[in-house]
């Protein structure tokens, strides 16, 4: 017990240590609480528990071997690790990937957002003790993962998209399980709304929590609907659109309140937003094209060519031993994932390896807010926090 | 690095001269991307400059990255993603920090994300920032020896 100076006057307080073994810190974040009562004095995070390291073992991959690096980090959005790395090293070669592939780039990272969000719903949903939100959420997130596992051969660590395009053709049919989807789920929202969004519990745990000003939002750095629902407008689709999203026509739902619940109407509304993506995607998708780039040297040649042709499959020799090189320079590729700005830093020295490879995690940066949030509110409200910044461990750990 | 001419008359880069012709060390273009490589004594004054001039509003940090150059030197290397949102523009800024004597200040009281981006810095590369509020390791134990991200640390741990 120490005594500590509060705004009420002096005041013993007590260290209680919430993780990293705890189900409602989403992972082994740990959290080292300093209470004065029940009320939160301040809050310090430890992270560290899931470093892996994969900035450092980039180093030693070449371009290529490092994708299946990224699926590991944001476990949730493996795709929009998958796109934002290939659409760094892309720019760093000034390719351009085929308008298929591109759409069904935006069809596939729209679909893991909606995944990602189920997720987040549901465990934020059962923190707060609304325990049939989750059995939902989950069942509907396996429907999103029955797509990925049909076009990758992969529920969750994909490795779908690659430098120049896709990893391989998507099956015949594979669109009618998406309109399946499409058909089913506004009505699947409308029932998680109608279980929480007016449910007078749900108001209590939510409404005036974890209050985050616009200004400070901006100040620590927060994006994603985290930060929408501040009040603040930023969504890398809308400011800096990448692979054709500026052909969308979608709306970025924003709140003003800063609370617990408005980042919740943010998120809902934004699965809602996803599924007109999705549908928009699917209208413009051409039913045949070509879904990797022609370069040669970088994207692997057709398995068909290197039967008959000599430069086929000399290229494949080169690629699958040495790699390729891109030229020297550092680009700074930012995308909205479901978290919010995932950015992905490359710096080449003009080897087939990176010579630096950074990924700048949303969920890194948003639990920063944690402390200023916590502050001066009760222990069951930072399950709350937690759970309202939709943080993933193996991202902000890396 | 391609340096074309015309990027003097980018006005981001001519505010900067403005304000202070000696802090620029190096323009340059890559990728529609621009980076201006400033000195480590002019950081924080910029930061401040960039952060609250009402043209340039360069309120929002994205992120920090540090790169290690070994053995070129000043081999650290560390990149500043800025962002203003009203004008939705992207800068880099770059500082070199040399290896002798690796501390630079830190811009923790302009844009207070900073502060778990140098506690990262700090642990992975060993780039001490002044003026940081609580600089600590971010991932690693604490008594953890040497600085994984350095080129010159073994990929096996310390030996």
């Amino acid at each position: 017990m120490t005594t500590v100076q509060t705004a009420t006057g002096p005041a013993q307080t007590m260290v209680l240590n919430m993780g990293p073994q705890h189900p409602s810190t989403h992972g082994v974040l740990r959290v080292l609480l300093e209470l004065d009562g029940e009320t939160v004095v301040k809050a310090d995070v430890d992270i560290g528990y899931l470093h892996t390291g994969i900035e450092k073992s980039a180093e030693a991959l070449n371009y290529s071997q490092t994708i299946t690096l990224t699926d590991r980090m944001d476990y949730l959005a493996p795709l929009s690790n998958n796109l934002v790395y290939c659409l760094a090293v892309e720019k760093l070669l000034g390719l351009e990937v085929p308008k298929r592939a591109q759409y069904i780039r935006v069809l596939l990272t729209e679909l893991t957002r909606i995944g990602s969000h189920l997720v987040w719903l549901g465990t934020h949903a059962i923190d707060l003790g609304a325990m049939s939100v989750f059995l939902y959420c989950f069942r509907e997130r396996e429907e999103i993962l029955k797509i990925f596992e049909l076009v990758s051969g992969q529920r969750m660590m994909t490795s779908y998209f690659r430098i120049g395009g896709l990893a391989l053709e998507p099956p015949v049919g594979w669109t009618d399980h998406v309109e399946k989807i499409l058909q089913s789920f506004p009505s699947r929202i409308d029932e998680y709304e109608e279980l929480l969004t007016k449910n007078r519990i749900w108001l209590g745990r939510t409404q005036g929590v974890g209050i985050l000003t616009a200004d400070d939002a901006i100040a620590l750095g927060i994006s994603g609907p985290s930060l929408r629902g501040s009040g603040v407008e930023y969504d890398v689709r809308k400011y800096f659109p990448y692979s054709s999203y500026d052909e969308f026509d979608f709306k970025v739902p924003v709140r003003t309140e800063g609370d617990c619940y408005a980042r919740y109407l943010c998120r809902v509304e934004e699965m809602r937003e996803s599924l007109k993506i999705v549908r928009q995607a699917l209208k413009k998708l051409p039913p045949d094209g070509p879904i990797k780039a022609d370069a040669p040297g970088i994207v692997p040649p057709q398995r068909e060519k290197m039967k008959t042709e000599m430069e086929a499959l000399i290229y494949h020799f080169k690629i699958f031993t040495e790699g390729f090189a891109p030229p020297p320079g550092e680009v700074f590729q930012r995308i909205e994932s479901p978290r919010g700005e995932l950015g992905c830093f490359i710096a080449s020295d003009g080897s087939p390896k990176p010579y630096r490879m950074k990924v700048r995690a949303p969920s890194f940066v948003n639990l920063q807010a944690l402390q200023k949030m916590v502050e001066g509110r009760l222990v069951a409200d930072v399950i709350a926090c937690i759970g309202t910044l939709d943080i993933v461990l193996g991202e902000i750990d890396r | 690095m391609t340096d074309t001419p015309d990027l003097e008359q980018n006005p981001t880069v001519a505010k900067i001269r403005a304000w202070q012709p000696v802090a620029v060390a190096n323009v340059s273009m890559f990728r529609g991307e621009l980076t201006i490589v400033i000195y480590r004594e002019h950081l924080r004054p910029l930061g401040e400059f960039l952060a609250t001039d009402p043209n340039l509003a360069f309120t929002y940090l994205s992120d920090v990255t540090g790169v290690d150059r070994f053995p070129i030197e000043p081999r650290f290397e560390l990149n500043y993603h800025l962002l203003s949102l009203s004008r939705r523009e992207p800068l880099r800024l770059r500082v070199r920090v040399p290896g002798s004597d690796p501390v630079i200040d830190s811009v923790v009281p302009v844009w207070p994300t900073a502060n778990w981006h140098e506690r990262e810095i700090f642990d992975l590369f060993g780039v001490r920032f002044e003026g940081h509020p609580d600089l600590r390791r971010m991932f690693l134990p604490e008594d953890w020896e040497g600085y994984p991200l350095r080129k010159d640390y073994p990929v096996e741990g310390p030996r």
